[in-house]
Order: structure tokens, then C-alpha cells, then sequence
């Protein structure tokens, strides 16, 4: 079943809880859930008795898609470990950021990021990770080159001063791709802004991997939800 | 065209970048300072060499004016490139600043290389455009740092205004520190300035203006101090006047923060009293203070909390000006009085003649990270020949500002510029 917030109770002003209650009471194995309140996701695991997948939660998380970043990583590579990641972009409000700094680091990569010191959170060096603020030198030696998505709003002044001011210092193309090692992986959790974080000619290019991660979130989310399916039915969580 | 070389002997010659004070020999060729020192008067003259004998005369570096106004482009009636760079010479200053506060406001790539290319072909001097801290001056979006600092701006700046989110301030910072561009911000509370038009005290009360209090200033400087350390900008007070602005500046000093600061020359010469009866053309922003004020603004340059003097030439048309005091415009030009106003410090004991040079020279170009400001071999020649000692009165026919707003009309000064120099090339030369 397929629910979402904007045909939802939710709208009528259901608090999260009462939501959780009400999705409880139909018994589901599973509920994969997206919330753009971090730590709403594990406010609404507590509420309900069957398996919650975060599906995304605010500028917190996203599991699924640094594990099917992780396995996309190692069909090319062989391995995680050693392998120099560099993470490029909107890093203050990517949640894809945050699992991917914690999954790659517990696989034992060197992660790197990229990104003006508007687009980087406090404390960044503490998490694990090496700071750049510029591209020839974060990408310089990189096996994997993973770019973030830049909202629209966040573009005109506000983070940054302009799309192609962006795109001059940050965004993807040849030139700074050089930098990186000749076989690195170019990765991107989509949706793309191409022509902002990323230049078409790349996303499209011989480096990129960005339709396999599509692909690789498939067998990812199936895997997930079998084994969920599984610990549910052995009642054993 | 190649300009004649150029000798300049038995002058003396004072280069804080150096900390050199000694009566030598000045050889530029080709635009470039090849000697300039006590042991350069044994250098031959090269071939076709302009000399002129320096004796009782004192080169300078070429003043390094860090706030400047201009009208053009938008507001040419009070001021052009042209017409301040011919201000500029007179005045010894052979490299300005010029705000970004114009019509168009400087604010992307496309307008500041506009200033630029007219300045190479109009202007006397070395103009070097700031530009806006946000789209428009309109405090909302920031502008392209990146870019412009790659197309040679070597500073940003709300020209007249305040940034009033202290959100957008700090991300402005953060950005701005990634480019290790400079952020010059002049720190007034327009809220709590609010209708003011002087000084708050006494004086306007009996004067029957409203105030400006010096929190106005204070609270935003304090403000833009912790976001320095917050963020290590490198943070530049454009113009401060008060004695605790300066305390406040210290402090952050202390803290080893990069940080530096300027005063505007009329807030070292005149205090709250040269209002007089409503004489518009000291109705400045900040306003003039009380003289306790001046004198601590007097021993911050002294003593280095303040780095730099600014002439914050401002003109305004004489329209703007002959109205009532609340309702006139404010500012004054500066340009052509900064080095005479600046050498009373000197005459008076005040401030040493070494320290108040590189006040106005090296101190601004080591800011705006430029190669001028020095007389050491291999600078580009940019230099004043002066008379320390020669008076004159500073009449308006003298003025070449294109406004006459000047704060300083029928002023006595004892200092004039006999001649400046520009990348070796002559622009200026006193009469008599």
C-alpha cells in the first residue's frame, strides 16, 4: 500500500504519532518510510510493532542508498577498503552524505568532501572525513567521485551566489574530473541538475555509474525487505 | 608610449614598507622603481632621464585610497573615473578603491570590468572597483565572490550600508573566506541610527537634530567581530569613529583574528562642533563625534589598532547639499585634502610621520593585497614628491572634484603634493 502526505490525514493536521497508531493498527510486515523531519523516522518506529525502513529522513539519513552506493562501489572495485571517496557538494543538507560517511568509513575508505564552507556542516572535520574546499584538490587521486544533488533554492544567494558560479568551482566537468584517478567511478544519488552540480557530458559519460546505482537500489531494497520479511516471519526481530 | 625614466635626488625618502627614512636617490625606468635609497645615488642616470633635484622634498609612495565614491556609472553629474582621478592625483593618491554604490551597483562580473576598462581609459589613476557584498545592495542574495575575485576585485563591501541579517552576514563570511576574500563592511544600525542626522548629545539636542547614538555603530561592529572569529573572514571595519569602536577592533586583535580597520580622515581632523550652525557639508555617516572621540581615534592610527586612513570621498551635488541639515545628502570629497589633512597628525607630534605614511600606503595595499604602496625596487612607480612643510589654503578653486562638497574649504594646511607619479608616468604637477 502507497500513502503519502499529500492525500493523506497528514494534511488534515494527524499529528506523526496518531499516524503511526493508525498504519499500526492494519497490521503491516513493513513500512518503509520518507520524512523530511530528521529523526521522525525512528520517532515513528518506536509506535508501531512491524520492521520501519528510513527511507530518507530530513538531512539525516538514507541507509538504503549508501548500502546501494557501497555494493555499486565494489561490483567496479573489488573492495571498500582504501579506496579514496570523494563526496562533492551540498553536504549541510544531504542525508545521503551522512550514510555514506558512516557505511564507507566502517568499510574502511579514505572520505573526502568537497564543497564551499556555506554548504558544509559544523563540526565536518570531526565526522570522519577530510575537508576540501576546492575541487582539484578533494578530487585529486579519488577512485570515486560522488556528486550531490544542489536544491533550487538553495542556488540564488542564499548558500551560494549563483548556478554558474556553482558550476565554475564546483560543479562536475572534464577539467576537474581530471583530477581524480583515470578510472574513477562518477556517482550520483539523482535526481541530477544537470548543468549545476554535474556537466551532462559527464553524468553521460564513460565514468559514470549513475544508472547502475539506479539499478543496484532495486537489488538492495529487495534484499532488505527479504530479510525483514524473513526475521518477521521466524517472529524473531 | 614609453615615458622618459625618471630621477629623483637628494629627496628624501620615506617607504614604510621598507621602514626606510633617509635622504637618497630615486631612479624609475620603464614604469618600475629600479632604486630608490641612500645607496642608489651612485646609480647613473639612465639615458633621456627626467631629474629633478629633491632636496628639501620628501617622496612618499602613491597614497592608497581604500574608500572611495564615485558617480559613474549612474551618477556622472556628481563625479566621474575621470574627474576623481584627477582629484586623486592632486592629492598624491595614485590608487583608489571605488564603491560598488552606483547605478548600475557593481555587483557582477560584467559591471566591474565595465569600471575597469573605462578606468585604463580615463583615469589618471589606479582604480580598483569593490564590489557589492549582495545582488543589488538589497541585503538578500550574495554575490559571485568567486567570479569576481577571479576577474581582479580585490574587495567587497556594502558600500554605504549595513548588513542587517546577521544569517546572511555570516554566510556571506564563510563564503568569502574560501576565496580569502577581504569583506569591508561599514557598521551602522540603520534601525537604531534610525531618523538621526549628528552625533547624539548635547550639541544636536541643542542644535534641536536627532541623534545618532554610538551604539549604532558599536552594535553591528561588535556583531561582524564574532562572526569573524566564527568564521575567520578576513574582516575589514571600513570606518569606525568612536573610541570603543576602537577598544572593541583592539580586542578582536588580541584574539588573533584577522581583522583590521579603518578611519575616515575627517573623523580624525573635526569633531561635532565643525557642524557649526548646520553646515551640511559635515553632516557625514558616520557622524562626526565628540573630540574625546577624535583623540582616541588619533591614538588607535598611532598606535596601529587602526591600520588605515580612508579619505571616504563622497560628492555630492551642491543640490543635495543646500538644503536644510536633516534633509541634506551626506559625505564630503576627501580625495584632494587626505595627505594634507593627514600630515596636521604629523606637525602636531601626534602621529610619527613613518606610521601615518604607511597608514595610507602599504597598510591599505597589503589589504587589498595589491603590489603598490612601497618605493622598493622592482614595485610599480607610483609616488608623490611633497613638500612637508610648504602652506597653503585649500580653496575652492583648487577643488578638481567634479562636486565641491568638501569639508575642508578654506582649511590652512601646511604639506602640498609638487607632483605625481603614476607606473613612472607624470599626472600630476603643482603650479609655481
Amino acid at each position: 500500500m502507497n500513502m503519502s502526505v499529500a492525500s493523506s490525514s497528514v494534511k488534515k493536521g494527524e499529528t506523526l504519532i496518531d499516524t503511526a497508531m493508525t498504519l499500526n493498527a492494519m497490521q503491516p510486515d513493513i513500512l518503509v518510510v520518507r520524512h523530511h523531519s530528521a529523526g521522525a523516522v525512528a520517532l515513528l518506529a518506536q509506535k508501531v510493532a512491524c520492521s520501519v525502513v528510513n527511507a530518507g529522513d530530513g538531512a539525516h539519513e538514507h541507509p538504503t542508498q549508501a548500502l546501494l552506493d557501497a555494493l555499486t562501489i565494489r561490483r567496479h572495485k573489488g573492495r571498500i577498503a582504501t579506496l579514496i571517496v570523494a563526496i562533492c557538494g551540498d553536504v549541510l543538507h544531504s542525508r545521503v552524505a551522512r550514510s555514506n560517511i558512516l557505511l564507507l568509513n566502517a568499510l574502511g575508505a579514505e572520505v573526502r568532501v568537497v564543497a564551499p564552507s556555506t554548504l558544509l556542516p559544523s563540526g565536518i572535520e570531526e565526522m570522519g572525513v577530510r575537508v576540501f574546499r576546492r575541487m582539484d584538490e578533494g578530487l585529486k587521486g579519488a577512485d570515486v567521485v560522488m556528486m550531490l544533488r544542489l536544491q533550487r533554492e538553495r542556488m540564488e544567494g542564499a548558500f551560494v551566489p549563483s548556478v554558474r558560479e556553482y558550476f565554475r568551482y564546483f560543479g562536475l566537468d572534464a577539467a576537474k574530473l581530471a583530477y581524480a584517478r583515470p578510472d574513477a567511478l562518477v556517482m550520483h544519488p539523482g535526481p541530477m541538475n544537470r548543468g549545476v552540480e554535474i556537466a551532462s557530458e559527464i553524468a553521460d559519460g564513460p565514468m559514470s555509474v549513475i544508472e547502475e546505482q539506479v539499478e543496484m537500489g532495486v537489488a538492495v531494497r529487495m534484499a532488505v525487505i527479504e530479510y525483514l520479511v524473513g526475521v518477521s516471519a521466524e517472529g524473531n526481530p | 608610449m614609453t615615458e622618459r625614466p625618471l630621477v629623483v635626488e637628494k629627496v628624501r625618502i620615506v617607504d614604510p614598507a621598507r621602514k626606510l627614512d633617509a635622504v637618497g636617490t630615486i631612479v624609475v625606468e620603464n614604469g618600475v622603481i629600479v632604486a630608490a635609497g641612500p645607496d642608489a645615488m651612485n646609480q647613473g642616470r639612465p639615458d633621456g632621464a627626467t631629474v629633478i633635484d629633491g632636496t628639501g622634498l620628501t617622496a612618499l609612495p602613491g597614497l592608497v585610497d581604500a574608500r572611495v565614491f564615485i558617480g559613474e556609472p549612474g551618477g556622472e553629474h556628481r563625479e566621474t573615473i575621470a574627474s576623481a582621478s584627477r582629484a586623486a592625483a592632486a592629492g598624491g593618491v595614485t590608487s583608489i578603491l571605488t564603491m560598488p554604490d552606483t547605478d548600475p551597483v557593481i555587483d557582477d562580473v560584467a559591471i566591474a570590468e565595465f569600471v575597469m576598462r573605462t578606468a585604463r581609459d580615463t583615469a589618471l589613476v589606479n582604480v580598483f572597483p569593490a564590489a557589492a557584498l549582495t545582488k543589488g545592495l538589497k541585503g538578500k542574495e550574495m554575490t559571485e565572490i568567486g567570479l569576481l575575485t577571479d576577474a581582479g576585485v580585490k574587495a567587497f563591501t556594502e558600500g554605504r550600508k549595513t548588513l542587517a541579517d546577521p544569517a546572511l552576514m555570516r554566510r556571506i563570511m564563510t563564503y568569502a573566506r574560501d576565496f580569502g576574500a577581504v569583506v569591508m563592511h561599514e557598521t551602522t544600525d540603520a534601525a537604531l541610527a534610525g531618523g538621526g542626522v549628528m552625533n547624539e548629545g548635547l550639541y544636536a539636542s541643542w542644535l534641536g537634530l536627532p541623534g545618532i547614538p554610538g551604539e549604532a555603530e558599536i552594535i553591528p561592529l561588535e556583531r561582524d567581530l564574532r562572526l569573524a572569529a566564527l568564521t575567520r573572514c578576513r574582516y575589514h571595519a571600513a570606518k569606525i569613529s568612536l573610541g570603543e569602536s576602537a577598544a572593541v577592533v583592539a580586542a578582536a586583535k588580541r584574539r588573533g583574528l584577522s581583522v583590521t580597520a579603518g578611519v575616515s580622515i575627517n573623523h580624525l581632523s573635526l569633531n561635532e562642533n565643525d557642524v557649526g550652525q548646520y553646515r551640511t557639508y559635515f553632516r557625514l555617516s558616520p557622524p562626526l563625534r565628540r573630540e574625546a572621540d577624535r583623540l582616541a581615534m588619533v591614538e588607535a592610527l598611532a598606535d596601529g589598532t587602526i591600520d588605515i586612513i580612508v579619505s571616504s570621498h563622497d560628492p555630492q551635488d551642491a543640490d543635495d547639499k543646500r538644503r536644510p541639515f536633516a534633509e541634506a545628502e551626506t559625505g564630503a570629497i576627501g580625495l584632494e585634502t587626505l595627505l594634507p589633512a593627514a600630515l596636521r597628525l604629523y606637525h602636531s607630534g601626534a602621529v610619527p610621520l613613518m606610521r601615518l605614511v604607511e597608514a595610507m600606503t602599504s597598510a591599505p595595499a597589503a589589504i587589498l593585497g595589491l603590489d603598490r604602496g612601497t618605493l622598493k625596487p622592482g614595485a610599480p612607480a607610483d609616488l608623490a614628491i611633497v613638500d612637508l612643510d610648504r602652506p597653503f589654503v585649500f580653496t575652492e578653486d583648487l577643488i578638481r572634484s567634479r562636486s565641491k562638497n568638501s569639508a575642508f574649504e578654506n582649511a590652512r594646511f601646511a604639506g602640498q603634493v609638487l607632483r605625481t607619479v603614476v607606473s613612472g608616468r607624470t599626472v600630476f604637477e603643482a603650479a609655481g
